[in-house]
């Protein structure tokens, strides 16, 4: 058989698709390929897939529009859920609040104002009923983001499930459980780096076992950028993460193809448009060429870079807060022409509080146009070729692959314990904190300008935001929960489940999802898992530098 | 002698950009910063506080906590005789600063604050001691 071109190939895979009702013609009727670029060069749907990971890209089916949510009690939270259903959202993603997050029950003394503050308070399998109460687990995706308490929420989560009739291998959805970066940059770590990899270790071999359409990690940049990197640090820590657990699940004995299809990624989309996109072609260039490469994956999901997207947090202001939905706008486009998978549009007022729904809907609506109104969707990869955005393509891949070089040098040879190493000695921490400080001197010094902040700053006095306020009451409806939760349970199904739980972390060959799925099912809270492993692992903490 | 701040994060809180970026900026101003760590009480912010002997309690506070937590640090200081001024700064709505203020927080700095602004607003709590 002759050799195909490059064009040939895709053209087939393209012929392949499912399309989305067209038109695919620009709004004055010009018809438009679904790709531009001369016919020996890259495809998108091609190795190593800097122009994307699908023959069609969007013309076969839009990005997930999933908005990330979660205040107050599980009913509060439900009720949002089910407004972002009907107002066209097509995933959920489920915010924790800070105790959840930290695996403490929301009557524990350091959960004093913290209950349902940025998230929803989840203590036991009655919250995790009442939060997805009404809402079909078998026909939405779902994403967790959570991380040192990763195992136990998803332990929940499968009980919960399997309670209302879904069985764990039609679960689709996501947990964040990267907590490499948590070290390194967001911090709601638990235990020691070590023992919280066990955990990881546990949940990919669970996940790769009995969740076939589970993403067992979403390996993230977004916090290690919101903590201040810059986006080539992002992208190279964010993938050395990515590394790091692709070496652990083949240290367990699981095979890369069994693990890298699962894996998904976060990225951040910041402000500096074109850079933002480079980085997202970079990103799927390098995963593509050291999965198949440096770990030997050969199954070509092993190879594409699926990502979320969420625009950048810190680059959004409380000064003339409504201006952020410009800012927002044309963050969500970059995270769009980069390609992403699914994309989080943050609202207006979030650098006050969480978003009010009218706030949160504008956000949605924002993604709405971008879909349906700009036509951007219809051509795959359309800044490829241009001559700017290919050279910082690879720029951003060079600055990856020095820091990689960093890594792997920390860990003699291995990702790994490079990873774990940077994290011990306070390399990755320090890296971002330089960078956040650098940037944030070249706004005191008015190098560089934040509207509204140090320029363009009429205006700034009017202040008319109705913003989301949670109360006190919140914290004590949840306290009252979950004083129930622990009326109602059977005593002696909890201690047994802690005691099995107790003696299976002590074995680091046993993997704990059973036992946790078994704690989940008898009421026992997340604070009670969560210190029974820790009276095993211990706790991590961080040594204070500036 | 040069102005003592000791920056602290208390609560479950883990943002620490916005401590790490103002101690930085402490520093240059010529000051002396002590930093906590993460996860403290306000008892033992306090009790650091004291120890250090230092002029200004600094806290970051980004989870929404500030009503409650701000106001424990400030008591926590005050139940030991201490007058050590309590200033906040992170995510704080404009509606929470008569709340603050009337628990005896001595200053909030919001998002955008500029390092000029914190560094004289601390100055000027710090002066009428010296």
């Amino acid at each position: 058989m002759d050799e195909q071109s490059h064009y040939e190939k895709w053209h087939q895979a393209f012929e392949a698709s499912t399309l989305r009702k067209g038109p695919f013609t620009t709004m004055s009727g010009v018809p438009l390929e679904p790709v531009y670029g001369p016919k020996d060069g890259e495809f998108p749907g091609e190795f190593p897939y800097t122009r994307g990971v699908h023959a069609a890209m969007y013309r076969s089916r839009l990005w997930t529009m999933r908005m990330f949510a979660g205040f107050g009690t599980a009913i509060d939270t439900n009720t949002r859920f089910k407004e972002i259903i009907r107002s066209g959202g097509t995933g959920l993603s489920t915010a924790f609040d800070m105790p959840t997050l930290l695996g403490l029950d929301s009557d524990d003394p350091m959960s004093l104002g913290e209950v349902g503050r940025c998230g929803v308070a989840i203590d036991s399998l009655a919250d995790m009923r009442d939060l997805f109460a009404d809402i079909d687990l078998g026909a939405i995706t779902t994403s967790m983001t959570i991380n040192s308490p990763a195992a136990v929420m998803l332990a929940l989560f499968v009980a919960q499930a399997e309670e209302s009739g879904v069985s764990r291998d039609r679960l689709g959805g996501t947990l964040q459980n990267d907590i490499l970066k948590e070290y390194q940059a967001q911090k709601e770590f638990v235990f020691p780096p070590r023992q919280s990899m066990r955990l990881v270790r546990d949940t990919m071999a669970f996940t790769a076992a009995s969740m076939p359409k589970w993403n067992s990690i979403s390996v993230s940049g977004y916090h290690i950028r919101e903590a201040g990197s810059t986006a080539a640090e992002e992208l190279a820590f964010t993938l050395a993460n990515g590394f790091a657990y692709v070496e652990l699940a083949q240290e367990a004995g699981l095979a890369v193809d069994a693990v890298a299809p699962r894996l998904s990624f976060f990225f951040n989309a910041h402000i500096d448009f074109f850079e933002e996109i480079a980085k997202y072609r970079a990103a799927r260039r390098i995963w593509a060429k050291w999965m198949r490469g440096h770990y030997g994956a050969k199954d070509e999901r092993s190879w594409q870079l699926r990502f979320h997207t969420q625009t950048a947090g810190v680059s959004l202001t409380a000064q003339q807060p409504e201006i952020n939905i410009a800012r927002t706008a044309i963050e969500a486009l970059a995270g769009v022409l980069g390609g992403t998978q699914s994309l989080h549009t943050n609202s207006l007022d979030e650098a006050l509080a969480l978003p009010s729904e009218k706030a949160a809907r504008i956000a949605l609506r924002t993604q709405q146009i971008i879909a349906h109104e700009t036509n951007v969707v219809n051509v795959a990869d359309p800044l490829g070729g241009s001559w700017f955005v290919e050279e910082l393509t690879d720029e951003m891949e060079r600055q990856a692959e020095e820091l990689f070089a960093e890594i792997a040098a920390m860990g003699d040879g291995s990702m790994l314990e490079g990873c774990i190493k940077g994290i011990e000695e306070n390399w990755f921490q320090g890296r971002i904190a330089d960078s956040a400080y650098q940037l944030e001197r070249s706004f005191n010094q008015g190098e560089r300008t934040v509207v509204a902040v140090n320029d363009f700053v009429e205006g700034n006095d009017d202040d008319d935001l109705t913003i989301l306020r949670i109360t006190n009451e919140d914290e004590l409806k949840q306290r009252r929960r979950l004083d129930q939760v622990r009326r109602d349970r059977n005593d002696e199904e909890v201690r047994g489940a802690l005691e099995r739980l107790r003696t299976d972390a002590i074995d680091p060959e046993i993997n704990l999802m059973p036992a946790l799925i078994n704690a989940a099912k008898a009421y026992v809270t997340v604070g009670e898992m969560m210190s029974a492993m820790a009276s095993v692992f211990g706790r991590h903490v961080e040594v204070p530098s500036l | 002698m040069s102005v003592r701040v000791l920056v602290a994060k208390v609560g479950l809180d883990g943002h620490d950009r916005g401590i790490k970026v103002v101690a930085r900026l402490l520093r240059d101003a010529g000051m002396e910063v002590i930093y906590t760590g993460l996860f403290q009480t306000p008892e033992t912010v306090a009790i650091a506080a004291i120890q250090e002997d230092v002029d200004v309690v600094g806290l970051s506070l980004l989870s929404g906590a500030h009503l409650t937590l701000a106001p424990l640090v400030v008591r926590a200081l005050r139940e030991r005789g201490s007058d050590i001024p309590v200033v906040v700064g992170g995510i704080v709505p404009n509606n929470d600063l008569a709340d603050l203020e009337a628990a005896g927080v001595a200053a909030v700095f919001g998002p955008g604050a500029g390092a000029d602004h914190i560094v004289a607003t601390i100055n000027s709590l710090v002066a009428p001691s010296l």
